[in-house]
């Protein structure tokens, strides 16, 4: 499955490696993750997307907001960013790209922006390889997306084995490229050689919004639900959820606020301090996941929350489908 | 680029007990910093996360007016750690706080009406904090009729006994307090706050709304303020979900494809109507 990379990216690579820091899927406990690389022989290009999407670059599981040692200093100082110079997340699959994009909506958008998130992806510039293949899980399509989409790359390119061709998305890219000799591959990405993964169908996504919308009270939830055992793995597996923690605690005098990665899946989510919880079961929490990504995400920041990867697919212990719940939605007459 | 996680540190003023069981507290805050006092700028509906650092953060309505020179009051029910700790806090001490967070009660919309203030339990804060600025003197003739409905479970558990007792002698406000349960010296309304809005007389054409409390209490005050013919859209719900960040990135506080801590807290009804129902 995992092959090492072409010449053409292991070169692009080490030339990366000169001019930034490189982050890159590599091999860990048999799973492929994004780490920081050193050579380029690190990186190991999976078929699909990597086990892990690299979301915790951006977006990472913990993350320290605040911390003082004083007592009565309820401001505390957010920890020291430390040398901002450019980070390269090389190799990602365009659907984690696209993640990435929706998650600038969200935490990097809005009235009141994210200090923390815009920190870590502003020095960040991503750089994608289209795909040539698919897994079983893969659904990108049904997404609005594709596996040569550019949506949150900064370049996009083609792995021809011998060498590689490079569309290049944004200045970001420009940036990179202009350090790096890479030159935009006019033809790019846009006319791929590898074989063509299996076109799934493009899910009319308006549409299924507008079921959905209208299956709130559905007794359908209960019974899609049923098996769910709410472990809250396709959430912490998804690159695009974005729903988080914040937490207090202190240790040896020093007290630190954090926030941490959460899931809608688990009752405490949404338990009120009073005790009441407007989710109490697994339906309402599953509907909220299928709703937030399919509904809400699209209404508020105009794509859907959910990229096609297929993760939450692969890894749910009980084989909940994501997929054949939406379909479900948009059969005939729109009832499941 | 402000850190919008970084709270503004408040000082402790007073720190007294509304209820009888001692359960809900009122902390008055001040402004250490001149510049933070004078950034401040908010209206009542509004809520803020108060914080310990270590210990943790919660967001509560501001149960004071902003006409009240710099000084700031939530009204804090014991319920676990965090309230624990702000329940212990001392005159003095300090305390973070982010805010002004949320939208808001309509301000512009409500002069030149009548006012119909309905609030159950420790939801009666915001409300409490929106009739101070409506019933103080130099602000009462921009509003028509003002009616306040306030119920607590039992005459124990009523709060802001200073305010009750004043608007109760003010000939220029009309005051329904009720209580689920009397005791034996009780000898005002028994009933629920549905129960209070069903006797009132108002001229529901002038009248605007504002609703807040739990959300057994909005789910059956909804179809009575409907009954006294107040216009979905001349009605006011102020929500409540669990909420971490408060700036519309956690994720927690959605209802549909609102937040709660950003398109709300207070919600016209009529645009509630077209949300799911997960507030009631």
């Amino acid at each position: 499955m995992r092959r090492p990379p072409g010449r053409g990216i292991t070169d692009l690579v080490e030339r990366l490696l000169t001019v930034a820091e490189v982050y890159a899927p590599v091999e860990r406990d048999q799973s492929v993750v994004f780490d920081r690389i050193e050579s380029a022989r690190e990186a190991a290009i999976d078929r699909g997307p990597a086990a892990l999407s690299p979301k915790n670059l951006v977006f990472p599981r913990c993350e320290m907001l605040l911390s003082s040692s004083t007592r009565g200093d309820e401001s505390g100082r957010a920890p020291d960013p430390g040398p901002g110079g450019p980070r390269v997340l090389f190799g990602v699959r365009p659907c984690d790209a696209r993640a990435i994009a929706l998650l600038d909506r969200i935490l990097g958008g809005g009235e009141k922006t994210d200090s923390y998130y815009i920190r870590r992806r502003e020095s960040l510039v991503v750089i994608s390889i289209g795909c040539t293949e698919s897994l079983e899980t893969c659904f990108c399509e049904t997404t609005g997306g594709g596996p040569r989409s550019t949506e949150g790359s900064d370049i996009l390119l083609e792995d021809l084995g011998d060498r590689c061709e490079a569309s290049i998305i944004t200045e970001k890219g420009v940036w990179l490229a202009g350090q790096i000799g890479l030159e935009h591959d006019p033809a790019g990405a846009r006319t791929p050689r590898g074989p063509a993964p299996p076109a799934g169908p493009a899910a009319d996504l308006a549409e299924l919004k507008k079921r959905l919308d209208r299956s709130f009270e559905d007794q359908c939830w209960r019974d899609i639900a049923l098996k769910c055992i709410g472990c809250g793995v396709c959430t912490f597996l998804c690159p695009a959820c974005h729903c988080f923690d914040v937490i207090d605690e202190e240790t040896a005098g020093v007290r630190v606020r954090s926030r941490i990665w959460d899931s809608c899946q688990f009752p405490a989510f949404t338990e009120q301090a009073s005790g009441y919880n407007p989710r109490p079961s697994a339906a309402e929490r599953f509907r909220q996941r299928v709703m937030h990504k399919f509904s809400y995400c699209i209404e508020r920041y105009g794509m859907p929350g959910c990229v096609g990867c297929g993760r939450c697919v692969s890894r749910c212990p009980v084989n909940l489908d994501i997929r054949t719940v939406t379909a479900s939605f948009l059969g005939d007459g729109g009832e499941p | 680029m402000r850190n919008p996680f970084v709270p503004i540190p408040m000082t402790v003023e007073r720190n007294r007990v509304e209820t009888v069981d001692g359960g809900i507290r009122t902390l008055t805050l001040s402004f250490p910093a001149d510049a933070d006092r004078g950034a401040f700028d908010f209206v009542p509906g509004q809520f803020a996360e108060l914080s310990i650092l270590g210990v943790g953060e919660a967001p509560f309505g501001i149960a004071s007016s902003p006409a009240e020179g710099g000084l700031l009051d939530f009204t804090i029910s014991r319920v676990g750690r965090v309230t624990t700790a702000l329940h212990h806090l001392e005159p003095g001490e300090s305390v973070g706080l982010r805010g002004p967070l949320g939208n808001g009660y309509p301000m512009s919309e409500l002069e030149g009406g009548d006012l119909l203030l309905a609030g159950g339990g420790f939801g009666f804060s915001t409300l409490r904090a929106l009739a101070r600025f409506v019933l103080k003197q130099s602000n009462r003739s921009r509003f028509g009729d003002i009616t306040v409905v306030f119920g607590a479970r039992s005459p124990g558990l009523l709060l802001y006994r200073d305010d009750l007792e004043e608007w109760g002698e003010r000939r220029d406000v009309r005051l329904a307090v009720t209580v689920d349960r009397g005791d034996g010296s009780w000898t005002g309304l028994t009933g629920t706050v549905p129960d209070a809005l069903r006797r009132l007389d108002i001229d529901a054409g002038r009248t605007t709304a504002l609703v807040c409390g739990p959300p057994a209490m909005i789910r059956h005050t909804i179809p009575v303020l409907a009954g006294l013919g107040v216009a979905p859209e001349r009605t006011h719900v102020s929500l409540e979900m669990k909420m971490k960040c408060g700036i519309g990135k956690c994720g927690r506080c959605s209802i549909g494809g609102r937040y709660v801590c950003t398109d709300g807290p207070v919600f016209r009804l009529a645009d509630l109507e077209n949300l799911p129902g997960e507030f009631r």
